[in-house]
């Protein structure tokens, strides 16, 4: 039997990778997916958890997720289509407008 | 009944302020009149009443429980004893008299000024009247403020003359520090006693010893309020007040700077009478002030120009004469000397309005002259006043002011007596130069009549004194045509004035005289504290609200009073040869005014002019004036206006509620740098968020 | 057996990841998380979850994955340009520099957390018969059915609200 730490470490470290890479990264789409591997690294937690009490409701919420995860993708991407169509470029860093 | 007295005055205030400018001047004249008659018919009827209750002492009426709090259980309660009902009858008596004269002398204002002057006159009446029924210090005070408030109204009458808004400004806020003084002596009394009730008091004091030796609480407390009677009374040091208030109407001159209003610090220590006697120190202080105050006021009026100031100064004389007799002990004496002063200084000042009426508005006695001939009403009665206050034998002053040298001598108080018979001579001496420079001789126009004259200072230039605001207004001015004697209206006042100035002093014949002295034992048991105090809370429930207690007498007798009744043989001779000696003094005044100012006016003029440096420190009233706005007036605008206006003001209320604007502006400046635009940034600071929060759960 | 399955399934999932947050070139990224999703419907596998595995193959691998690929080609995204040499010009910003730091910081308090779990509060664990798909199922359509209906709603914003972003401007 695998212990539940080593589960949730690699998690943890899916995680941390994820969220360097929303910020390091200078091009959307690019973000969008280490957005979609911080969301994985949850859902291997919950699976892990559900997994180790017993119950299924980890799995449940594993379905939720991914259902949510697929219409953020969706929306995120249209976004990113429509940004690219006014300034031909995917650097974060050009788009400005709200600032102060 | 004792509500009635100050509420139908208060009834005929209400009625003129409200309705006043409508009525025609005959009616809302009349309404006034009828008011202070009628308050006087309710005074007679109580003052019979007390009289006739055989081993009654005093009436007492609580209307409503005023202040319940705790210890503080004051109600409003009225009290009528010998002394108050002296009082209130000189009040509504003489009062009634110059309602009457006022129709007269007020009669070319405008209907609403002469309603509203009558609204005025009245409120003060009542208000006058709740000072001396008070049955405790609150209901006093209330007496003492509206007086103060009235006096300030009437003597701003007319208000868009600047030089009478500013009197009225300086009588009310002169008054104020008086009354600062009788606030904090009454709390003292309160804290010491737990009560405010003048009868509990006295009760309350006589059980401790004199304060001989030492300044203890009574001391204290009784010098304070002397500080406000010295307010009220125009006394040193806050008389300066009253020579300004004559910028008022002369009947309200008469009214309240002769009769009623500056009687007020008088009637306080007659009243507060045992206390006075049990703080030694304080009866000292008084009798020094008011003796200081009669001989300086009497060299001021000496010199003075103007008809009225010359009263005004010579009011504030014999007041020191009044607080003189209370200072040393003869209370019964300096409230006789009120009585009888409240009749002729009427009479004076009434005489001044009439003459000065009849000139059309000229007050400067260099201006007048030989008005004997025109005014024979007029001049006989002044004459009358005159002598009655120069002390002559038969007439009123002479028994008053008599009583009370004597009995300043009796105490061995020679030095004190000294003085007052010198400033009797003063007092003969500058009634009588009045008298001849204003009806004896020629008729004059020896006043400068452009006002930058460097001598004079006082304001008697623009001699039209009330006839400058633009409602008023006789025809001509003054010096043309023939003066006109009084109306009617004023007349019967001063005739009936002369009257009283004649007998009144008929009830204080004293002993020597083999006269029985009636009115020192008629007011001895207000001055002394009687056992039958009623309890504490007389709460007004019901119908007993408005019944009069019929106080009981069982009087104690003071360890320390004077002996009130009773004379020893031996004083008589003193007494007589005291007599002599100020009938003397009395004639030899009026000698020498008539010398000075009735023969030889040349050489008076000159010798004016030879001690020109004297002379003019008279005239300027030792620059008293002048002297309190420097180092008091003067700082206190300097403070004002830099300290507190530029400093607490400006710079420390602004400044922190515009600083508080100021950090917010500037805060936000800072704040707002946050939203860079950049996205990262953004997803950066979401991050540190997550990880201060898991940071916070993990080690917290 | 498991526990090799684990670290084998586990490097390939990191090492994926690691791919993805370091490649310059989109579509190389893309594949790359391909590779790590299905490394983890293995560590799925090994969790006694199959239906989760094989829903993350389908859903993530298949549909999401695909779809993104669809944009990579469609807006021909270019090789992002060569970070420059420093690490500080890499990072960019000041405050990303420093968020930079507190993402590792992050990690390090997740570790730490995790790591301080006790480990006899779960149970060895139950036979793979709890996560059937009957039971799955059964526990989808009654407790939280609720939550099933809401998120078909989510889908079908979200589908309205892609077609309108991404449209073509009008005029």
């Amino acid at each position: 039997m695998v212990p539940l730490n080593y589960f949730l470490v690699l998690s943890a470290v899916l995680f941390a990778i994820g969220t360097a890479g929303v910020f390091l990264r200078r091009n959307l789409i690019t973000v969008l997916l280490s957005v979609e591997i911080m969301l994985n690294a949850v859902n291997l937690t919950f699976v892990a958890v559900g997994r180790y009490l017993g119950t299924v409701d980890g799995q449940i919420i594993v379905f939720f997720v991914m259902t949510v995860a697929a219409a953020e993708a969706a929306v995120g991407l249209a976004l990113v289509i429509s940004l690219f169509r006014h300034r031909e470029t995917l650097s974060p860093d050009a788009f400005t407008a709200l600032k102060w | 009944m004792l509500l009635l007295i100050p509420l139908l005055p208060f009834a005929g205030f209400l009625i003129n302020a409200t309705l006043g400018r409508r009525l025609a001047k005959s009616i809302s004249g009349g309404i006034a009149c009828l008011a202070i008659i009628a308050a006087f018919v309710v005074s007679l009827l109580a003052v019979l009443d007390l009289r006739g209750a055989a081993g009654v002492h005093a009436l007492r009426q609580v209307v409503f429980t005023w202040l319940p709090s705790g210890d503080l259980q004051i109600p409003f309660e009225l009290y009528l004893d010998p002394l108050s009902s002296l009082m209130i009858l000189v009040i509504t008596g003489i009062g009634s008299l110059i309602h009457i004269y006022s129709t007269g002398y007020m009669h070319d204002e405008p209907d609403s000024e002469y309603a509203r002057y009558f609204s005025y006159l009245n409120l003060f009446a009542s208000f006058m009247l709740v000072l001396v029924l008070g049955a405790n210090m609150p209901v006093m005070f209330i007496g003492w403020e509206g007086v103060g408030l009235c006096s300030y109204l009437l003597i701003g009458f007319w208000f868009t003359k600047k030089s009478a808004a500013d009197a009225g400004k300086k009588a009310f806020i002169v008054n104020r520090i008086g009354d600062f003084g009788f606030v904090l002596g009454m709390l003292l009394l309160f804290t010491t006693f737990t009560t405010l009730d003048f009868q509990q008091l006295a009760v309350a004091v006589s059980s401790h010893a004199t304060e001989a030796g030492s300044w203890g609480v009574i001391t204290i407390a009784t010098m304070l309020l002397f500080l406000g009677a010295t307010g009220k009374s125009a006394q040193i040091p806050l008389y300066v007040w009253l020579p300004d208030a004559m910028e008022g109407p002369t009947p309200v001159s008469a009214l309240i700077h002769a009769a009623t209003m500056v009687t007020a610090g008088v009637y306080m220590i007659g009243r507060n009478a045992v206390l006075f006697t049990h703080a030694p120190h304080t009866l000292a202080v008084v009798a020094g002030i008011g003796v200081a105050t009669a001989l300086m006021a009497g060299t001021i009026g000496l010199v003075q120009n103007d008809i009225k100031r010359v009263l005004a100064y010579s009011t504030v004389s014999q007041l020191g004469y009044m607080f003189l007799a209370m200072g040393v002990g003869a209370y019964a004496a300096g409230i006789f000397h009120l009585y009888t002063h409240a009749f002729f200084k009427a009479l004076l000042f009434l005489g001044s309005g009439s003459v000065i009426h009849a000139l059309s508005g000229e007050q400067d006695l260099r201006n007048m002259g030989g008005l004997k001939k025109y005014l024979p009403i007029t001049y006989w009665t002044f004459l009358i006043g005159a002598l009655a206050i120069a002390g002559v034998p038969l007439l009123s002053g002479f028994f008053s002011k008599d009583e009370i040298l004597f009995r300043t001598f009796s105490g061995g108080h020679v030095l004190l007596w000294a003085i007052g018979i010198v400033t009797s001579l003063l007092t003969a001496t500058y009634m009588f130069r009045l008298v001849f420079l204003a009806f004896h001789g020629e008729r004059r126009h020896d006043a400068p009549a452009a006002p930058a004259h460097p001598e004079e200072e006082e304001p008697a230039a623009h001699g039209h004194g009330h006839a400058a605001p633009a409602a008023h207004g006789h025809g001509h001015g003054g010096g043309h045509g023939t003066p006109h004697e009084a109306p009617w209206s004023m007349a019967i006042p001063l005739i009936l004035l002369a009257v009283g100035s004649v007998v009144a002093g008929y009830v204080g014949v004293p002993h020597a005289l083999k006269g029985s002295n009636e009115i020192e034992s008629f007011l001895a048991p207000s001055f002394e504290a009687s056992r039958s105090v009623p309890s504490r809370t007389a709460s007004a429930a019901g119908g007993a609200a408005f019944q009069t207690v019929a106080v009981q007498e069982a009087r104690t007798e003071q360890p320390g009073a004077e002996p009130a009744s009773h004379e020893p043989a031996a004083d008589e001779a003193t007494e007589l040869t005291l007599m002599g000696i100020s009938v003397g003094i009395a004639f030899a005044g009026i000698g020498l005014a008539w010398f000075f100012w009735q023969r030889n006016r040349p050489l008076t003029d000159s010798l004016a002019r030879q001690f020109g440096g004297p002379y003019r420190l008279l005239l300027n009233k030792y620059y008293v004036d002048e002297l309190y706005d420097a180092a008091i007036v003067q700082p206190i605008k300097l403070l004002s206006t830099g300290a507190l206006w530029k400093g607490v003001d400006a710079g420390l209320i602004d400044g922190t509620v515009n600083g508080v604007g100021a950090l917010v502006r500037v805060g936000s400046t800072r704040l707002r740098r946050l939203q860079t635009g950049s996205i990262r940034t953004y997803a950066a600071s979401l991050f540190l968020g997550v990880a201060l929060i898991l940071g916070w759960y993990l080690w917290l | 057996m498991d526990v090799i399955a684990f670290y084998v399934f586990g490097a390939i999932a990191i090492a994926a990841s690691l791919g993805v947050v370091g490649q310059r070139n989109p579509m190389h990224s893309v594949m790359l998380l391909i590779s790590s999703f299905g490394a983890l419907a293995g560590l799925y596998v090994i969790l006694d979850a199959p239906f989760t595995a094989v829903t993350q193959i389908i859903i993530y691998a298949g549909a999401i994955m695909v779809l993104f690929l669809f944009v990579v080609m469609l807006l021909n995204v270019p090789r992002e340009e060569p970070a420059p040499a420093s690490l500080a010009g890499m990072l960019g910003p000041r405050a990303i520099k420093a968020a930079a730091v507190l993402s590792v910081v992050m990690g390090a308090e997740l570790l730490y957390a995790v790591l301080s779990i006790a480990q006899s509060f779960f149970s060895a664990g139950h036979a793979g018969s709890v996560s059937s798909v009957a039971n799955i199922g059964q526990a989808l359509f009654t407790k939280h059915a609720f939550a099933f209906e809401v998120t078909s709603i989510l889908i079908l914003v979200s589908m309205v609200g892609a077609v309108v972003l991404a449209q073509k401007e009008h005029r």
